[in-house]
């Protein structure tokens, strides 16, 4: 079937290019230019989708983005399959696939639609009065049901196939909605110079102009006009035209967000293409030229399948060739209906009746409805319709002064085209914080105080008629390049239309007794708006909340403003004194992966390498995370496991030597004349006084008084040095001495730099390491006597630059080298040479971590938590008392940082020592602490020891020093274990090894 | 009138002209024995439970705007209790079991539904600092578990755990008692057991002023409705307590940020419990309506403007799409910040002030809904009789001058 609803000729489709499709497994044919929307029409399929909660049978209500009933699931490949798409935005491509959702077992045949028969028992906000006993019965039984029973499409099951791109824009004027107002402004705004970006959700742009036939503008026919109006823009240099691409967002700044449908619509599409494009725009001016949107009227069951809005109707047939009906029903108190009633009467339509609700209907288009023949009635009104998975009624009745409504005259119909006037469309308006007011005339919110550079133009703002909005768009367009407006481009042939009617249309009998649809999607009717309000919701939040009106995929777009105004006659207020919901972005849905763009596995983040990842790669090296950096943790060999290769490189260390990369460190360079001061202010130490050569570990804390960093400082001049900070917390260090800098202490000279990545650096630990460096460094004298523990050289290293320094985080004699990070591997290949004369290994991040706790070292981040004092970790006498100041001295002195009993760094032994207690444990004093049970602390750190044949920890203990030589439990998994509390030092408790 | 099936039933047959205002609307008194500044969940919960516990009929609560369109209407609902520190999991944990319950209590359901909370582990420093928690709160009597990946993924399946991410997962902490409510249940529910108990709640009434006496105490309030006298005042407006503070000359230990959050279009169920990634700023459940609930980080900068930046949507669905692939293709629906208040030590504040009669419950940040009961019912006693519950003790104003933090950031939040 090419589609028995077709007219033979007229429509932007191609009758040439027939397309094949299913629908619900069902084969149809439609023509190039058609939406699923239209070919399904063409074909007088007008069933398309059931409502959220009672599952009622519905079709298309628009032509647009928003449509609320007519969404279906589409994609051939679960990879591609994309649910709740509008009909009415899905292009037709050669086997496209689509199917309905939210039924059982078959759109036409739906078991949950026996919902619309309790619907009486299932009034708004009824879940909050149910369900509720007896207690647990809501998760275990009801909340299941419900989950099940709601909800729309569903999800795709595979990954995403498709890709997706992002992109930047800046621009003079951008302009959303390519209609007469927005070509009008775009036209003025190219003329004048200015960059220009005009963009349209709608495949073509052109707006209503795309449904135009009578009207003429400039002399020409209106589609002439906009061919030659869009093909001056397409040439003008400086102007992107936008088509598929919809403005979602408007933030701060006059920044948009739109989004471009790319290769959606394409059947075999260039596998290149993304599917979608994210713009980020930032306008010097925008303007607003949204249009308006189409209300229906709110009669019992106005819901019916073949029942939808006027210029809907009207469009399907101008747009696309499709009669929506045979015989029609126009209920409408606008004047547009009319118009739509002429073209539907041309394509041979039958017009049963125009029902007009207004007592009178003078205007342009009524009279030449009239003059056609039609069958006008004033008056009149819809109070029901019959029908089931179609409508064939529509029941007419008179309309009375009180309000209300005459029994109903069945009028046999398979169309109702229906209008209650028009909205407009303030959404982005509203976005931008721009500021409405209800204008009495209209009957609607137009935009009233602009918050930022921005101008509305056209139906958006209720300049409805086609002169009106061209000559609006310009001037618009023209004021944005600060021209004057041009003179008015003549229209003939598009008469004003007027009209319209909010709210509940003039019922008979009880309305509620029948259900007449305010928001279609969510199954909101107009009983369940004023049961809200007599329920107490009086804020029309609370209404939206509590009825869902609003809150369905279309965002209220054909509902809020007849939900509004039935809501404040039950409220007895005024609409502006009712006010509206805020409309939140974005304008329709937007696809997540179009948002989040590339951004997926190793792109998520970057990842930072040391220059030395390769060559630990090609070694057997197993990666960790820290931070954006990979680190080596072991270097497993052949037929190794974890344990033993960690053995073998911690003892190798111990014993002989071992080479670490240390590059992630944190590196900055501190330079200026007030460098030492500035450090001496930040760190707890004390800088003024050291050495030109020495080093010196340095902690920091935060304002609160808390441990935050640590690091080695050298100071290679008098005003200069290199500080070396946590890997994972250099970018924040140099943050915090910017900010310290720049806002407390600007009368400080002192500069940073980041120099992380400008070295690599190694570390050389182990009783050997000496002797493996000596070959190599030139221009250094490495001897004990010359270059003691804590000190800073520059010289060369097998000819290159280097700082070497003298420190160790393991407790045996170390040594660092610090060599441009080009030359790093090279400089580590020749260290490692000599090394494999000495029998060294190589080391990972776990055995440092081992080597330094049974030193006693700490780790922030692991020891610290940012509760954790410096005298906490019994590193109190770091702190230079003679110091005036420095960065959480003043917290330091309150009183629950001066208390006794604080946590404490002690050491601890399992008793079993073969058994590892787990990092994080709690420690306590009873070997079967009862639930509650305070504990005296937590297990911060926890290793099996080659070097010592034995398991070990360090903990925070409440009191801990004044513990030590007693004994503690630690929790397990299964019970507790018991502890003998040590000091914090397991190894070279004299340090001599160091100083070797 | 209570709620029930067979008064569900009986009002379907009158048409369901019989439903009485679930609260009152009444003019503001000229003078009240209390007054609750703030009508989100907690400034409701509290004058409840003053109304209910404390035998505390003429009082009242303002709020400027609408009942619970604050945070309380903007969040996105995750219920847990397992913190580190023994105060918040004795705050925290007192909430968690009001909400078993708390239907029942209200005659309103509140949808309270423990589906379980699922905390990612993506290195080896989350896995310290969970298992820390975990052990902390098996002492204390909380539930919370640790999950391999694999049982992670078999909780939700939904989960991607290929070892191609970028932040691999290496575990889970699981508590299967945590969850999500309803949130505007929560305040409707609290709102019409106030409002039935006695309790004037006056919305579009926005606190101005704090009068004092010469004495220095609360005397009374200017609002929008014209001054109010009262002697004893609870301010409960998240993030806009600086400002309401500083009407009496109290300045606040706090900060305030925008947070977002975002739902997709409705979907057949496809998530089943709540994930959360602290790590890479996402997390996702699924609402009882079939929209995915998903939450951000908050932004950089503090504002009082309630929408966020794109960067910041971007960056959480960035990581959504990372650990959910198949919800790529799924759409953005709504997208909403709220302002929240945030402490140092990102513990909430439940305590009298340096002015007499002036009381403030405030600093639950990123993560107060949760405590909604539990901080009421401690707040209550706090007002009503001038001294702290035990449960509410610790969460002084004055621990910002003591140094005694309770620092819930401290295990996540510091570096290697
Ligand atoms: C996006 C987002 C997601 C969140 N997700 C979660 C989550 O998953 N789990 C969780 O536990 N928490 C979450 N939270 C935090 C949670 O929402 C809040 O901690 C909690 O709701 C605070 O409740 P409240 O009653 O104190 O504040 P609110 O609900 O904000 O109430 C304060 C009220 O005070 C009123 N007010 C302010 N100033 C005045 C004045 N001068 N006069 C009168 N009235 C005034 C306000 O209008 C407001 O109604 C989230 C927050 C946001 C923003």
């Amino acid at each position: 079937m090419t589609g028995d609803n077709r007219v033979q000729s007229g429509g932007r489709i191609d009758r040439a290019k027939p397309i094949g499709f299913t629908f619900d497994g069902k084969k149809f044919t439609g023509f190039a230019g058609d939406t699923l929307a239209s070919a399904l029409l063409a074909n007088g399929v007008h069933l398309m989708g059931r409502s959220f909660k009672y599952h009622r049978p519905r079709g298309l209500l628009t032509m647009g983005s928003e449509e609320p009933n007519a969404l279906v699931g589409v994609g051939s490949q679960e990879s591609r399959f994309t649910p709740n798409l509008r009909a009415t935005q899905v292009e037709l491509y050669e086997g496209l696939t689509a199917v309905s959702q939210n039924n059982w077992p078959s759109l036409s045949l739906d078991f949950q639609a026996v919902n619309g028969l309790f619907s009486s028992f299932i009034p708004a906000g009824f879940y909050y009065k149910t369900f509720m006993h007896p207690k647990g019965a809501w998760e275990s039984l009801y909340e299941p049901l419900i989950r099940r029973a709601a909800g729309l499409g569903r999800a795709p099951k595979a990954r995403d196939a498709d890709h997706y791109a992002n992109l930047y824009a800046h621009c003079d004027v951008a302009i959303v909605g390519a209609g007469p107002a927005g070509l009008a402004a775009a036209l003025a705004a190219a003329r004048g110079g200015a960059r220009v970006m005009l963009f349209d959700e709608q495949a073509e742009l052109g707006g209503s102009l795309l449904a135009e036939s009578a009207a003429r503008i400039d002399g020409k026919p209106a589609a002439d006009w906009l061919a030659a109006t869009l093909a001056e823009l397409a040439a003008a240099p400086h102007v992107t035209l936008l088509p598929r691409t919809q403005i979602f967002g408007y933030y701060a700044q006059n920044f948009l967000a739109g989004l471009e449908r790319v290769s959606d619509h394409l059947a075999s599409p260039d596998p290149k293409l993304p599917r979608e494009r994210l713009w980020r725009v930032r306008a010097k001016r925008v303007v607003l030229a949204a249009g308006a949107h189409e209300r229906p009227l709110v009669f019992p069951d106005n819901d019916r399948p073949g029942i939808m809005l006027a210029d809907a109707a009207r469009g399907f047939l101008a747009r696309y060739g499709v009669t929506p009906g045979a015989r029609a029903v126009i209920a409408t108190a606008h004047d547009s209906a009319y118009r739509a009633a002429l073209e539907l009467a041309q394509a041979g339509v039958a017009i049963a009746l125009i029902a007009d609700l207004r007592p009178n209907a003078e205007g342009e288009w009524p009279e030449a409805a009239r003059k056609a023949g039609l069958r006008v009635e004033t008056g009149a009104a819809i109070v029901g319709t019959r029908g089931h998975l179609r409508v064939s009624h529509a029941l007419v009745a008179k309309r009375w002064a009180d309000g209300s409504a005459g029994r109903g005259e069945a009028i046999a119909c398979d169309l109702i085209a229906m209008s209650g006037g028009w909205t407009p469309s303030v959404h982005l308006f509203s976005q931008s914080r721009g500021k409405l007011a209800f204008d009495e005339t209209l009957q609607a919110f137009v935009p009233d105080v602009s918050a930022q550079a921005e101008r509305s133009a056209g139906a958006c703002r209720g300049a409805f008629a086609l002169s009106e909005a061209l000559a609006d768009g310009a001037a618009a367009g023209a004021a944005a390049v600060s021209a004057a407006a041009p003179a008015p481009v003549s229209v003939e042939g598009a008469p004003a239309a007027h009209g319209g009617f909010l709210g509940l249309s003039p019922p008979h009998g009880d309305p509620q007794k029948s259900k007449a649809f305010v928001d279609f999607q969510n199954d909101v009717t107009a009983r369940d708006v004023t049961l809200a309000t007599r329920e107490g919701m009086r804020s029309i939040e609370h209404i939206k909340r509590y009825t869902t009106t609003g809150m369905a995929t279309d965002q209220g777009k054909t509902s809020n403003m007849n939900a509004l105004a039935i809501a404040s006659q039950a409220l007895g207020k005024t609409i502006p004194q009712v006010g509206l919901t805020t409309f939140r972005l974005p304008y329709t849905p937007v696809t997540f992966a179009s948002i989040a763009g590339m951004s997926r596995r190793e792109l998520f983040d970057p990842v930072r390498q040391t220059p030395l990842h390769a060559w630990a790669a090609e070694n057997g090296a197993t990666f960790e995370e820290a931070g954006l950096w990979k680190r080596a943790s072991y270097f497993k060999r052949p037929g190794e496991d974890v344990k033993a290769a960690v053995a073998r490189e911690c003892l190798g260390t111990r014993e002989r030597a071992g080479m670490m990369d240390a590059s992630t460190l944190g590196k900055i360079e501190v330079v200026g004349p007030d460098a030492a001061e500035f450090l001496n202010r930040l760190y707890i130490n004390a800088f003024a006084k050291l050495g030109v050569g020495r080093c010196r570990y340095g902690l920091m804390l935060n304002e609160a008084g808390y441990v935050m960093d640590d690091g080695v400082i050298a100071r290679l001049a008098q005003d200069r040095f290199h500080v070396t900070t946590t890997s994972v917390g250099a970018a924040h260090v140099i943050t915090l001495m910017e900010d310290f800098a720049q806002t407390e202490w600007p009368d400080l000279k002192v500069w940073f730099t980041s120099t992380t990545e400008q070295w690599a650096t190694i570390a050389i630990n182990g009783p050997r390491a000496r002797q493996m460096l000596e070959p190599l460094v030139e221009g250094i004298d490495i001897s004990a006597a010359a270059m003691p523990h804590l000190s800073m050289r520059e010289g060369h290293i097998c000819g290159v630059p280097t700082r070497l320094a003298r420190v160790s985080f393991t407790g045996e004699l170390g040594f660092e080298v610090n060599v441009p990070a080009d030359y790093g591997r090279a400089i580590w290949e020749a260290i490692w040479a000599e090394g494999r004369k000495v029998d060294c290994v190589v080391y990972g991040l776990d055995v440092l971590l081992i080597l330094r706790a049974e030193k006693g070292f700490i780790v922030v981040g692991q020891e610290t938590d940012g509760t954790v004092t410096p005298d906490d970790l019994g590193l109190g006498k770091m702190i230079a008392q003679s110091k005036p100041d420095f960065v959480g001295k003043r917290s330091l002195a309150m009183p629950d940082l001066a208390r006794e009993g604080r946590k404490q760094l002690v050491g601890l032994l399992p008793d079993d020592s073969q058994f590892k207690l787990d990092e994080g444990a709690q420690v306590v004093d009873a070997i079967a602490p009862a639930i509650g049970t305070s504990a005296l602390g937590h297990v911060t750190s926890s290793y099996f020891s080659p070097t010592l044949g034995r398991t070990f920890a360090m903990a925070l203990v409440a009191g801990g020093r004044s513990r030590i030589g007693g004994t503690a439990y630690v929790t397990t998994m299964q019970g507790t274990a018991l502890v003998r509390i040590v000091e914090p030092i397991f190894y070279d408790k004299e340090g001599k090894r160091l100083d070797a | 009138m209570k709620f029930s099936y067979l008064s569900l039933a009986r009002q379907a047959l009158g048409g369901h002209q019989g439903w009485p205002e679930q609260w009152r609307s009444p003019a503001p008194k000229s003078a009240y024995d209390a007054i609750i500044v703030g009508a989100g969940g907690h400034g409701l919960a509290t004058a409840y439970y003053m109304a209910k516990e404390h035998g505390m009929r003429n009082i009242a609560v303002l709020e400027k705007g609408w009942l619970g369109g604050g945070n309380t209407g903007r969040n996105t609902t995750i219920i847990r209790s397992n913190y580190l520190w023994e105060p918040s999991e004795a705050i925290y944990g007192h909430a968690h079991k009001l909400w078993h319950g708390l239907s029942q209590e209200l005659n309103y359901n509140v949808m309270f539904s423990p589906r379980g909370v699922m905390l990612i582990a993506h290195s080896h420093h989350d896995e310290q600092s969970f298992k820390r928690h975990i052990y902390a709160n098996r002492l204390a009597g909380t539930q919370n578990e640790w999950l391999t990946p694999e049982q992670a993924k078999a909780f939700c399946p939904l989960l991607n755990i290929d070892p191609s991410m970028r932040y691999p997962i290496v575990g889970a902490a699981l508590q299967r008692t945590g969850g999500t409510a309803r949130h505007d249940a929560v305040a409707w529910g609290y709102a019409r057991g106030a409002s039935t108990l006695g309790v004037d709640i006056i919305e579009n009434c926005e606190v101005k002023g704090i009068a004092r006496d010469a004495s220095g105490a609360v005397s009374g309030l200017e609002t929008t409705r014209g001054p109010i006298a009262t002697k004893r005042i609870g301010v409960v407006a998240a993030g806009n307590t600086s400002v309401v503070m500083a009407m009496a000359g109290v300045r606040m230990p706090l900060e305030s940020f925008p947070l977002q959050a975002l739902v997709s279009e409705p979907l057949k169920p496809i998530m089943p419990c709540v994930v959360m990634s602290n790590t890479i700023h996402a997390y996702m459940s699924q609402s009882d309506k079939g929209e995915l609930v998903i939450g951000a980080g908050t932004d950089a900068y503090t504002s009082y403007s309630q929408t966020g930046g794109l960067h910041i949507a971007t960056q959480t669905l960035e990581a959504i799409c990372e650990m959910f692939p198949t919800v790529s293709r799924l759409r953005m629906l709504r997208n909403w910040g709220g302002i929240v208040d945030v402490t140092p030590d990102r513990s909430p504040i439940i305590s009298k002030t340096p002015v007499p009669g002036l009381f403030v419950n405030c600093g639950w940040g990123t993560g107060g809904f949760k405590a909604t009961p539990g901080s009421g019912h401690v707040f209550a006693h706090q007002v009503a009789t001038g001294e702290p519950h035990p449960i509410n003790a610790p969460f002084t104003l004055d621990r910002f001058r003591t140094g005694a933090l309770i620092n819930e950031a401290a295990a996540a939040a510091v570096a290697h």
